[in-house]
């Protein structure tokens, strides 16, 4: 019994030690200065102890984690009162799996275009009051009324960006980058590539010519079998983990997307980014609410928030992806609005990007078998022995069972 | 007679939470998304049959390396005395009690081609090598992770082996090899094919270790099964049908290995 | 001999503990590096506490462990009990089943276990979360309470019941004087080995916990799939710094006893 009350009460000690740092970091937020629009909005809530449940992509967020920047979450909790339980994910499909097996109950997501597109289609997101989102003024035109949700009616959208290729400027020249970089033996073992279907379709496609939304099953096998050739120098299939490989000099080449690539660049001196000249992605994450959402009004009360000015220009500040936000545009400094990797020139955007559409339920699950098929495929000539030699050690297993029993009853006749 | 009724609570919860929820998985495996009977899903395990060709005999692999590591381990304990002995089970059991992400993870720092191996092998004009992200990480992963479980059935059953009996052997002339062969050995048994399995069960069904340490291109049947549920290709049916295969692999495992105890009393921890 | 057993030993603890030095070395690390060291630092340790993701989950962690641990410990002594006094072929049935989740990989349990929590999501307004993570601990913990006190019952000497009850004992009574002692030790194990099995638990976390409730373990694994901050490596040293102190504790207490005993 000793023993026990020794274990909890070092638990306790523990526990309470982080209760105490918690509530002294709430009081440090309150002190600092956050311009909102309309506080009477905001303070609704105050009081009532509603919690609503955020899921949204890993690192997509100021978090406070660097010196200096803003905790959003925190922010928010601390002006409405609301409390904010935070989870993230790495890819557009582990979010639908997760929305899709039900039971989990989200208020607020933040899927990229085709994702929403599917969800509208299977009919898994709420209309949004746009009464209770007086900040969806501060969107920009060509981000109102998106191809993923014609009629503007279940999304605000949060940042959007392209897909290009992050690199080690001391190993690589940026002139020889293209997709096709990423299939050079020269580079083996130090490629990193997309871990999610979509994204590592969309570039076999490029390279094979075809457009991105392609429903054609040959096409789409034809990609998949460029996919599988690369796979032998590929050295991880990875997502966010690419933000410690590539820091740390464990790869020389990685697609991404733009925004995480400036973040990076930031940090290490060494890295640079390409958006490859032969075209690519751009995409638009934006925020929805799903149908299991308990807490609707509240929830719409934080994606207004994250389209206040000074919110939306924190994000964009901290997660280096471009902003869709007319008001926090008009924020950042000359630099960065000029910057051509965040916001590259339109004619590259006309001519050279393609949206993401939803496929057909045949093209994705068609899609989903092949990448399957292609990630677990075996190198040739490696374990032809594993089905041999497992066969043999049940064989020889049952031979010693039969060896035993028959010594044991010899045994026992005696 | 009223005894018998204080296990009611728990005869119906073990009917709710672990009998129906294994008939789900073979609801879900047998039935398609609008309920009607398939066998289509079973037969498309098939397709995976590289995964768990790979994950079999990775796990084998990794349990072999354990059972090699542990027995003499577990034999050098059973020599030492007493008192040390507890300290010594202490030492080689403390390691699980941290979060065993963050040990796979550590794996990941130490195995990096700019990792700590390869930066102190830089030093002495050595490589770097690739260590990281291959399938000999993972079974690397799988051993550093469930030696534990092979060492301490076999510590616990040569412990109890009678002492007598060795020096008995020695006594009527059994040098010490042979005295290990005819005595210990076949003693030892038991912790042994329950080391095996209690390795080589959780060794199959990683979905963690083959993703932090195999890179995502060395799939196991863990990852698969994750990946119908909560991962990039949601298939619920074919993720039960994926499970259900693995379980009658796992019952097959076993009943082979509860065929070489099944005269002796089973080893617990 | 001696001296190669010495240095085989050695070499095992050194392959078990490379990676735990690791951790606690790189958590004083000053910059975020994961194989050069810089300068010495205490920041991560300040930061942890401040990161309030991590407090909540260890928080959560702490919570769900207990009052698992204690639920599965009540249940399956009430249920060990009413086992024991079964046919033959009753208890064979139930131990069986009863085997099953210890026995079947843990990615099984917690898939078929999420299937069943769906499909009452669907019909009863459950959640995932709090409710259907603590389901999901009590009942991989119940096999191993049950497994741990079984055994005392065989140890037991069945006369000693009939023997109260004959000296005047009420069956409660006597159930509480010479029954509940015997089996306490069993009791004691079974509810430290659930309480440990919770706090570590990943994998059947994984599936079965919702938005509100992350443990621990579960914010470790999304964090190991981003930017890895030291502060995971500041939060192992600390774990592994209070097992150290609770180990050594327990051994300590237990050398008293057994000195206590020895003196008696």
């Amino acid at each position: 019994m000793k023993k026990l009350l020794f274990v909890l009460t070092l638990l306790g000690l523990f526990f309470t030690a982080g209760c105490s740092t918690a509530t002294e970091e709430v009081e440090e937020i309150e002190a600092q200065t956050l311009t909102v629009s309309d506080h009477a909005y905001y303070e609704r809530f105050q009081g009532k102890g509603i919690s609503i449940n955020v899921y949204n992509w890993g690192e997509y967020i100021s978090d406070g984690s660097e010196e200096g920047t803003l905790d959003i979450n925190a922010e928010f909790t601390a002006l409405t009162g609301i409390e904010v339980n935070y989870s993230t994910y790495a890819t557009n499909e582990e979010l639908y799996a997760k929305l899709k097996g039900g039971g989990a109950s989200y208020d607020v997501i933040i899927p990229s275009d085709y994702m929403i597109s599917r969800m509208i289609k299977e009919d898994m997101l709420l209309p949004l009051n746009f009464e209770n989102l007086p900040n969806f003024s501060n969107i920009m035109e060509n981000f109102k009324n998106p191809l993923y949700d014609p009629q503007n009616q279940y999304t605000a959208p949060y940042t959007w960006g392209t897909v290009g290729i992050i690199y080690d400027k001391t190993a690589i020249d940026e002139e020889d980058i293209d997709w096709d970089i990423l299939w050079n033996e020269e580079y083996a073992d130090r490629i990193l590539m997309f871990d999610n279907p979509r994204d590592a379709f969309a570039i076999a496609e490029i390279l094979l010519g075809y457009s991105l939304n392609t429903e054609n099953p040959i096409e789409l096998e034809q990609a998949a079998k460029k996919l599988g050739e690369q796979k032998r120098i590929v050295q991880a299939y990875v997502m966010d983990e690419i933000f410690d490989k590539m820091g740390a000099g464990e790869a020389l080449l990685a697609p991404y997307y733009a925004g995480d690539a400036l973040t990076l660049m930031d940090e290490y001196d060494h890295l640079g980014f390409v958006i490859p000249k032969s075209g690519t992605n751009l995409f638009v994450d934006a925020m929805c609410i799903p149908k299991s959402a308990q807490q609707k009004e509240a929830a719409e009360m934080y994606i207004n928030f994250m389209m206040e000015r000074d919110i939306a220009y924190a994000t964009t500040d901290y997660i280096g992806y471009s902003t869709p936000n007319a008001a926090a545009f008009e924020l950042l400094d000359e630099e960065s609005q000029a910057d051509t990797i965040s916001y590259p020139a339109d004619d590259f955007i006309n001519e050279k990007t393609e949206v993401f559409k939803n496929l057909s339920d045949e093209a994705n699950l068609q899609m989903q078998s092949l990448w399957t098929e292609m990630k677990s495929a075996q190198d040739e000539n490696q374990n032809k022995w594993a089905i041999p030699v497992f066969m043999l050690i049940c064989v020889l297993t049952s031979v010693g069972i039969l060896i035993r029993r028959y010594l044991k009853k010899k045994k026992d006749i005696f | 007679m009223k005894q018998k009724l204080i296990a009611a609570p728990y005869l119906v919860w073990m009917a709710v939470f672990i009998v129906v929820p294994l008939l789900m998985v073979a609801y879900f495996a047998f039935t398609d998304g609008e309920g009607r009977f398939t066998l289509d899903y079973i037969a498309e395990v098939g397709k995976y049959t590289d995964i768990f060709v790979r994950s079999i005999w990775l796990a084998a692999i990794a349990t072999v390396i354990c059972l090699v590591i542990a027995y003499p381990l577990a034999y050098i304990l059973t020599k030492m005395e007493k008192k040390r002995q507890s300290t010594m089970l202490m030492i080689v059991m403390l390691p699980m009690w941290m979060n065993f992400l963050l040990r796979t993870y550590a794996w990941m720092t130490l195995l990096g081609n700019n990792g700590i191996i390869n930066t102190l092998l830089g030093y002495v004009g050595l490589g770097p090598y690739k260590m990281l992200n291959t399938e000999g990480a993972v079974v690397l992963g799988m051993v550093y992770n469930y030696l534990p479980y092979m060492i301490l059935p076999l510590y616990s059953v040569m412990e109890k082996i009678d002492k007598s009996l060795i020096e008995a052997a020695a006594d009527l002339g059994c040098n010490g090899a042979r005295v290990l062969a005819k005595v210990i050995f076949p003693l030892s048994l038991p912790g042994v094919t329950s080391g095996i399995t209690m390795v080589f069960v959780p060794a199959i069904s990683t979905f963690i270790i083959s993703r932090m340490l195999g890179g995502g291109g060395n799939l196991l049947i863990g990852d698969l099964i994750e990946m119908q549920f909560l991962g990039n290709s949601y298939n619920p049916n074919l993720g039960a049908g994926i499970s259900l295969v693995l379980m009658v692999i796992i019952l097959l495992i076993m009943t082979i290995m509860n065929q070489f105890d099944s005269d002796d009393e089973k080893v617990l921890i | 001999m001696k001296k190669l057993s010495k240095i085989y030993v050695s070499a095992v603890l050194l392959f078990l503990y490379l990676p735990i030095f690791v951790l606690i070395i790189f958590s004083f690390n000053a910059t975020k590096s994961r194989s050069v060291f810089s300068e010495f630092t205490f920041d991560w340790y300040i930061r942890l506490f401040q990161n309030e993701l991590i407090m909540t989950s260890f928080r959560n962690t702490l919570i769900v462990a207990t009052i698992a641990s204690v639920c599965a410990t009540v249940l399956g002594t009430a249920a060990a009990i009413g086992i024991n006094r079964m046919s033959k072929a009753g208890k064979a049935v139930v131990m069986n089943i009863t085997n099953l989740p210890i026995i079947n990989p843990e990615i099984v349990t917690g898939v078929s276990l999420m299937l069943v929590f769906v499909f009452f999501a669907a019909r009863m307004h459950l959640e995932f979360g709090f409710i259907t993570l603590l389901i999901a601990h009590i009942t991989f913990n119940v096999p191993y309470v049950i497994l741990n006190i079984m055994p005392k019952f065989r140890q037991m000497n069945p006369h000693l019941y009939e023997a109260a009850q004959d000296l005047g004992c009420s069956p409660v009574k006597a159930f509480f004087k010479v029954v509940l002692p015997e089996i306490m030790p069993g009791i004691m194990s079974g509810f430290l080995m659930s309480l440990t099995f919770s706090l570590d638990d990943f994998i059947i976390s994984y599936f079965t916990s919702g938005p509100t409730s992350q443990t621990l373990p579960i914010t470790i694994y999304s964090m190991t799939r981003r930017k890895v901050s030291p502060e995971i490596n500041a939060l192992s040293t600390i774990i592994f710094l209070i097992v150290v102190i609770v180990l050594i504790g327990k051994n300590i207490l237990e050398n008293r006893h057994a000195k206590r005993d020895k003196a008696m």
